[in-house]
C-alpha cells in the first residue's frame, strides 16, 4: 500500500523486538467482543487512478462557480485569487507543520500569523486581533460570551439584518451558558434596534454591511450602546467593504468579528473558512484563541511565539476563555498572501471595483420590470424585492445557468416579508457578459412566471 | 505579625489591616510571573476562597484569601511589573490590603517557623 | 495558592556565552547563513502605491454606500508578486513539517499527508462552489457528504453522524449539547460531568462552556480509569463521561465497556473524545464499547493536513439514543436526489439541539479524507492501525530502558516516557526536547498528559519506515545516555541548530506585542474611547 512504508519482514523484526508474536497481542487490552477479526464492509483499498475517477464524478455533479455567472454571497465571496497564493500555501513546510508549539523551528508560522493579526488589527480599526478562529459565525459566538464575561451581564441583543445562521450559532452557542439572546425581528429598523438596548445588556451585535448588503453607520448604536454599559460587537462577512467603508473600530465597536474567507481560502462549500477577530486592546485577557506576541531569542535576535495562554484550555481547563484548541491557521497563510499581494492600493482598488460592478448590476436588475432595489445602499451585494418567491426564481434562474443569488427565504424561513426578496452579490470577478446573462435571465424567468 | 497559608499565601497584619501575598517558596514554583488579576476594592473576601489569579508563561494559579475581609487596596504596581513578585515576593510584591474582619481566623494559619518546616517538607 | 505546576522554568530562554559555531564561523554581513536566509516583517519592504496584483482602473462612478468611505490609510504593505513570493519561501524554510522528517508529536498523529488529496480538493466541482447554491447544483458534493457519514458510521459502529463541527473541540461541544439537549428531553437536570484528570483541556473546558461541572476522576496505578472509581462518582446528578480512548497514556481502557455500562445504568451518556481514533481505526468499532458520541479528528485519523494550526475538522458520531439531537444542517439521501436539511421547518421529528457553524462543516477536510479513506480501504485501514500500534510499541521497547516509562505495554499507538531517568542530570523534559531538535526531529509532546512527571508522549505514527524509527530511537537513546553522562550543556543550550534559539516567552506575555509597529498609518486610528 503506497503511504505505508514497513514491510512484513519490517514487522516481524519489530515484533521480535518487542516481544510479541503478533500484532493481534498488543491489542490484547480491547475488550475480547468489541475485537474484530474481518474487514469491514467497506470497499478495499485503490490506486490514485481510481480515486480520482470517483471524485472527478463527485465534481462532475456540482456547477462550479467560476463555469456559470455566478452572483450568490449571503456570507460567503467569491474573489480572484492570485495563482501564487495556492502555489505558496502548498509548500510541505507550511500545509505539513503543526501548531507552532515549538517556536524555536516554527518561526515561518508564528511570522506570518503575527503580519495576520497587524493587518487584522488595522483592518478592523481596532488594537489587536487573535491568530484567527473556525468562521466568522463562530467567532462572532466567542465575541459574545467575551462580552458576558467583561461587563458581567447575561443579555445580548441582535440586529434582525445579522445573518441568521450566524444569529442561530449565537443562540445555540448560548443556551448552554444560560445566557439570554434577544434577536430581532428581520424587519427591526435601527430605532427598534437601538430602543432594545438596555442597563441589563452585555453586548449588541450588528452586521455591516448587513445580510442584505446594506452598510450600516455604527456611530448611533455604539453611543447607545456605551451609555449604557454595553459592548457593541461588529460584524463583517464580507472582508473586502473593509477597503471602501469606513472601519467598524473607528465607528467605535469594541469587538469586531466576521468572515475573511473571501481573500485567499476561496468558497469551499461552506468550509474551511477564516474567522477574524479583533478587540481593544483593554478586553486583550479576555480574548478567545490563539495569540503571537514578538520577542528575542537567547541571542537576542528578534522571533515570535504563542503568548498568553494562560487564557486557553489546555492551561486553564475548565476556567478558559474558550474550548478553542486550534486556529485556521493554513486559511490565515492564503489570505495574509493575498492581502499582502494586493497591498494597500490594490486592496482598496478592489473593493471600489466590487462597488461598482455591484451599482451597475444593481441599475441593470431593478430595470426589470416588476423588480425593485430593496437596499438603495450598498457595498457589493444587495438586495432586490420580486414579484413572487425568490426561491422559485432561483431555481428557474439555475436552470438557465446562472446562479443569481440567495432567496432571502431561504435564510428566513417562514418569514413572509422575505419570501419575495433576492439577495444578490457581485464581485471582481463577474464580467459584463455575466450581468447581461443574469438580467437576461432574470426576465425571462419573471416573465415565464407570470404568462 | 506574619501568618502562611499550605497554599503558600502569606498574610501580615497591622491593627485592623492585613496584606496579602505569595511566599517566595510560590514564586520560584510558578516561575516568571507574567500577569497578576486582582480585585477592586471594596470586595468582599472570605477566608479559603479565591482572592486573585497570579499567572506565569505557562500556568495560572488561584491566590486565596488567608483571612475574610473587604479588599482597600490592590497593588496597582503589579500591573506593570510583575517581575516584583518573583523580585521581592514579601514587600513590593503584595498583592492586597484588606480589612481583616475576623482576627481569630488568623489561629488557623502558620507560623514562619512552621511554614519553613512545612516547605522543607514538601 | 494552587494550579499547575507542571511546566517549570519555560519562560526564561538559556543564554550560552559561546554560540554554536563560536570561534569557527565568522559572523557573515548579512545575518544570513547559507541557505538560512533572515527574514524581516513585510511592512519593511513596503513602498507606497506598489502592488502585486493588477486591477483594472475603476470607472470613478459615485459611490453608493450610504456611510462614510474609509478617509485615512489602513496601514497594508505595498510590494510586487516577486517580493512576496520570496518573502513566503524563506519563511516557509524556518518551519519543520512532516515532508521533512518524523513528527513524533504525541496525541497529534502527524500522518503522511497524500498530495493526490490536496488535488482533488482543488477540483473546481468541488471547491469553487458556494453553500448556498441551489441543492440542485451541488448534489455531487451531498453526495460526497453522504458518502463520508457512510464511511464513519461504519468504521464506527454508530448509526448517525453530525458533519458540521470544525475541529476536534467544536466536535466535543457538539457531542456535550446533544447530551444537554438529550437531559432536557428527558426534563433532567443532571450537571455533573466525570473528567479524567489525564483529559486533554479541551474536555474541562467544553463541558463548562456547555453548563456542566467537572468532576475529575483519578487514574488508577496502571494509567486506567477503573469502572470501580467511576462508580464511585455516579449519581443522579451525573450528566456522563467524557473519557479518552485509547487515553491519552496511550492506552487503551481496558474496563471502558463497564465503564459504559455502570454509566449508562445511572442514567448518563458517555461521550468518548476520538482524539487517538488511529490507534483503532479498522479493528474495534467504538459503537461496540457503549459509546453515545465520539468526535473524530479528520486531521488526525484521516489525514488532512495540519496546516500549522488548522484548519480541521471534528465530525461526531452519535448512538441511537443521542442521534435525534444532531445539530442542523444535514444531508439526506430523497432517492430522487440529496436534500439539505436547513432549519426547523424541515427537521421533521428530529429534535436538532440547533447550529454551530454557519454553513456545512468543512468541505474541504471532507474531500481529503474521504479520499485517503478510499485509497486505504476497509484493508489498508486497519493496516493503518497496526502499524501506528506496532511502531509505539517499538519505540517504547527499544527505548524503556534508555529512558523510563511509567506504565508497562502494550501501548496503542503512542509510547509515554516520563523524567525519572533525567533525574539529578540537571537535564529537564523541555531541555531533552530541545535537544532533539538539534538532531532533525520535531519533539515529542511533552508536558502531557499531566498525570505523569515530566511527561514525553512518542507518536511515530504508520508513516514511518523502519529504518526511519532506527535512527529516531538512535537519537533519543544517543540523548538520554548524553544526560547521564553528565553533557548537560548539550541540553541546556539546545537548540543550536534551529532558525531561532530558545525564545523569550517572559518578555513576549509581561509586555505583549501582538501587532507590528512598522507601517502603522501616519494617523493613530480614530476609535471613539
Amino acid at each position: 500500500m503506497r503511504y505505508l512504508p514497513l514491510t512484513d519482514e519490517d514487522r516481524r523484526a519489530m515484533l521480535e523486538a518487542i516481544g510479541a508474536r503478533s500484532v493481534d497481542e498488543l491489542f490484547r487490552d480491547v475488550p475480547a467482543e468489541a475485537r474484530i477479526d474481518a474487514p469491514f464492509d467497506l470497499p478495499l483499498h485503490k490506486g490514485e487512478i481510481e480515486v480520482a475517477r470517483l471524485f472527478e464524478g463527485f465534481a462532475a455533479r456540482n456547477v462550479a462557480a467560476g463555469s456559470v455567472p455566478f452572483f450568490v454571497g449571503a456570507g460567503a465571496y467569491r474573489h480572484h485569487v492570485p495563482a501564487s497564493v495556492d502555489h505558496l500555501i502548498q509548500r510541505s513546510e507550511f500545509l505539513t507543520a503543526y501548531t507552532p508549539y515549538q517556536p524555536e523551528i516554527a518561526q515561518g508560522t508564528l511570522h506570518y500569523l503575527f503580519e495576520f493579526q497587524t493587518m487584522i488589527a488595522r483592518l478592523t480599526g481596532l488594537e489587536v486581533a487573535n491568530a484567527s478562529m473556525y468562521d466568522g459565525s463562530t467567532a462572532t459566538a466567542e465575541a459574545v460570551a467575551m462580552a458576558a464575561r467583561l461587563t458581567r451581564r447575561d443579555r445580548t441583543v441582535l440586529a434582525g439584518d445579522l445573518h441568521p445562521h450566524y444569529r442561530e450559532v449565537i443562540e445555540t452557542t448560548a443556551r448552554y451558558q444560560d445566557d439570554e439572546i434577544l434577536s430581532l425581528p428581520m424587519t427591526a429598523g435601527p430605532e427598534a434596534f437601538i430602543a432594545a438596548i438596555d442597563e441589563s445588556v452585555s453586548a449588541v451585535v450588528v452586521q455591516t454591511p448587513s445580510v442584505f448588503g446594506t452598510p450600516v453607520d455604527l456611530r448611533p448604536i455604539a453611543e447607545a450602546a456605551h451609555a449604557r454599559g454595553a459592548l457593541l460587537i461588529a460584524v463583517v462577512t464580507e472582508i473586502v467593504s473593509l477597503g471602501l467603508l469606513e472601519s467598524p473600530g473607528a465607528m467605535g465597536a469594541d469587538i469586531v468579528t466576521g468572515e475573511a474567507q473571501g481573500l485567499g481560502v476561496g468558497l469551499n462549500f461552506g468550509g474551511p473558512y477564516l474567522g477574524i477577530f479583533a478587540a481593544r486592546s483593554k478586553f486583550l485577557r479576555q480574548m478567545p484563541g490563539r495569540l503571537v506576541g514578538e520577542t528575542v531569542d537567547a541571542d537576542g535576535r528578534p522571533g515570535y511565539v504563542l503568548t498568553l495562554s494562560t487564557r486557553e484550555q489546555h492551561i486553564r481547563r475548565e476556567k478558559a476563555t474558550s474550548n478553542i484548541c486550534t486556529n485556521s491557521g493554513l486559511c490565515c497563510l492564503a489570505f495574509t498572501i493575498h492581502l499582502e499581494l494586493l497591498g494597500e492600493a490594490g486592496f482598496t482598488r478592489l473593493a471600489r471595483l466590487n462597488h461598482e460592478a455591484a451599482i451597475e448590476l444593481a441599475d441593470r436588475l431593478s430595470s426589470v420590470s416588476s423588480v425593485s432595489l430593496a437596499t438603495p445602499t450598498f457595498f457589493n451585494e444587495f438586495t432586490l424585492r420580486l414579484p413572487r418567491p425568490a426561491a422559485g426564481v432561483v431555481e428557474a434562474l439555475a436552470g438557465r445557468g446562472v446562479l443569481g443569488g440567495v432567496a432571502a427565504g431561504r435564510l428566513y424561513p417562514g418569514v413572509r416579508e422575505a419570501e419575495n426578496l433576492l439577495i444578490v452579490a457581485v464581485t471582481e470577478t463577474c464580467t459584463q457578459d455575466d450581468m447581461d446573462a443574469f438580467k437576461a435571465a432574470l426576465e425571462a424567468v419573471l416573465t415565464e412566471g407570470s404568462a | 505579625m506574619i501568618r502562611f497559608t499550605e497554599q503558600h499565601e502569606w498574610v501580615r497584619v497591622e491593627g485592623d489591616t492585613a496584606t496579602i501575598g505569595i511566599t517566595p517558596y510560590a514564586a520560584e514554583q510558578l516561575g516568571d510571573v507574567v500577569y497578576v488579576e486582582l480585585p477592586e476594592a471594596g470586595k468582599a473576601l472570605t477566608q479559603f476562597k479565591e482572592a486573585a489569579v497570579v499567572e506565569s508563561v505557562k500556568a495560572a494559579s488561584e491566590v486565596y484569601a488567608p483571612v475574610s475581609g473587604e479588599v482597600i487596596e490592590a497593588n496597582t504596581a503589579l500591573g506593570d511589573e510583575p517581575a516584583k513578585v518573583n523580585e521581592d515576593p514579601l514587600a513590593a510584591g503584595w498583592f492586597i490590603r484588606i480589612r481583616l474582619k475576623d482576627p481569630a481566623e488568623l489561629d488557623k494559619l502558620m507560623s514562619e517557623a512552621d511554614y519553613q518546616a512545612y516547605i522543607k517538607g514538601l | 495558592m494552587s494550579g499547575g505546576y507542571g511546566l517549570t522554568g519555560q519562560g526564561r530562554p538559556t543564554r550560552s556565552e559561546d554560540g554554536p559555531e563560536a570561534g569557527t564561523a565568522p559572523a557573515t554581513f548579512s545575518g544570513n547563513r547559507g541557505l538560512d536566509v533572515e527574514e524581516r516583517l513585510i511592512f519593511a519592504l513596503s513602498r507606497p502605491g506598489v502592488s502585486g496584483v493588477d486591477l483594472p482602473e475603476p470607472k470613478g462612478l459615485p459611490t453608493r454606500i450610504g456611510v462614510r468611505t474609509r478617509t485615512e490609510a489602513i496601514g497594508l504593505p505595498g510590494v510586487s508578486e516577486p517580493e512576496v513570493v520570496r518573502h513566503f519561501v524563506r519563511l516557509s524554510r524556518q518551519n519543520y513539517s512532516i515532508d521533512l522528517g518524523l513528527f513524533p508529536l504525541g496525541s497529534c498523529t502527524m500522518k503522511h499527508n497524500p498530495r493526490l488529496n490536496e488535488k482533488l480538493a482543488r477540483l473546481p466541482g468541488l471547491a469553487d462552489i458556494h453553500p448556498l447554491q441551489p441543492v440542485s447544483t451541488v448534489q455531487g458534493a451531498l453526495d460526497l457528504i453522504h458518502t463520508l457519514s457512510h464511511w464513519l458510521k461504519v468504521l464506527t459502529g454508530l448509526p448517525a453522524v453530525a458533519l458540521s463541527p470544525k475541529a476536534g473541540a467544536h466536535g466535543e461541544l457538539c457531542g456535550m449539547m446533544a447530551i444537554r439537549a438529550a437531559l432536557d428531553a428527558r426534563g433532567e437536570r443532571r450537571r455533573r460531568v466525570l473528567v479524567p484528570v489525564s483529559a486533554h483541556g479541551t474536555n474541562p473546558a467544553t463541558a463548562a462552556q456547555c453548563g456542566f461541572e467537572v468532576d475529575e476522576i483519578e487514574a488508577g496505578p496502571d494509567g486506567r480509569v477503573s469502572v470501580e472509581a467511576v462508580k464511585a462518582r455516579l449519581g443522579p446528578d451525573v450528566a456522563g463521561i467524557m473519557l479518552t480512548n485509547p487515553n491519552t497514556c496511550g492506552l487503551f481502557e481496558r474496563e471502558v465497556k463497564a465503564i459504559a455500562d455502570a454509566v449508562h445504568a445511572a442514567g448518563g451518556y458517555f461521550y468518548c473524545d476520538g482524539a487517538n481514533f488511529n490507534a483503532i481505526v479498522g479493528r474495534v468499532r467504538p459503537g461496540d464499547l457503549g459509546i453515545d458520541a465520539m468526535h473524530i479528528n479528520l486531521h488526525k485519523t484521516f489525514s488532512t493536513p495540519h496546516g500549522g494550526g488548522g484548519p480541521g475538522a471534528g465530525p461526531v458520531v452519535f448512538s441511537e439514543a443521542l442521534a435525534p439531537f444532531a445539530p442542523r444542517p444535514w444531508v439526506t439521501d430523497r432517492g430522487a436526489g440529496f436534500a439539505l436539511v436547513e432549519d426547523e421547518v424541515e427537521a421533521g421529528t428530529a429534535r436538532p439541539f440547533g447550529r454551530l457553524t454557519a454553513f456545512h462543516g468543512q468541505m474541504g477536510m471532507f474531500v481529503r479524507a474521504l479520499a485517503y479513506m478510499m485509497s486505504h480501504g476497509a484493508d489498508g485501514l486497519r493496516q493503518v492501525a497496526d502499524d501506528a500500534v506496532l511502531g509505539a510499541n517499538y519505540v517504547l521497547a527499544r527505548l524503556k530502558d534508555e529512558m523510563s516509562a511509567p506504565f508497562e505495554g502494550p501501548c496503542m499507538h503512542e509510547a509515554l516516557f516520563d523524567d525519572r531517568f533525567l533525574e539529578g542530570t540537571g537535564v529537564t523534559t523541555l531541555d531533552f526536547a530541545k535537544a532533539l531538535i538539534d538532531e532533525g526531529y520535531h519533539p515529542m509532546t511533552v508536558y502531557f498528559p499531566l498525570v505523569v512527571h515530566g511527561a514525553m508522549l512518542v507518536e511515530p505514527t504508520e508513516s514511518e519506515s523502519k529504518e526511519s524509527l532506527d535512527r529516531f530511537i538512535a537519537s533519543m537513546a544517543g540523548l538520554a545516555r548524553a544526560a547521564k553522562a553528565g553533557d548537560t550543556e548539550r541540553f541546556t543550550a539546545a537548540p543550536r541548530f534551529a532558525p531561532r534559539r530558545r525564545l523569550d516567552e517572559t518578555r513576549a506575555a509581561r509586555k505583549p506585542v501582538l501587532t507590528a509597529s512598522e507601517g502603522a498609518p501616519a494617523s493613530p486610528r480614530a476609535a471613539a474611547e
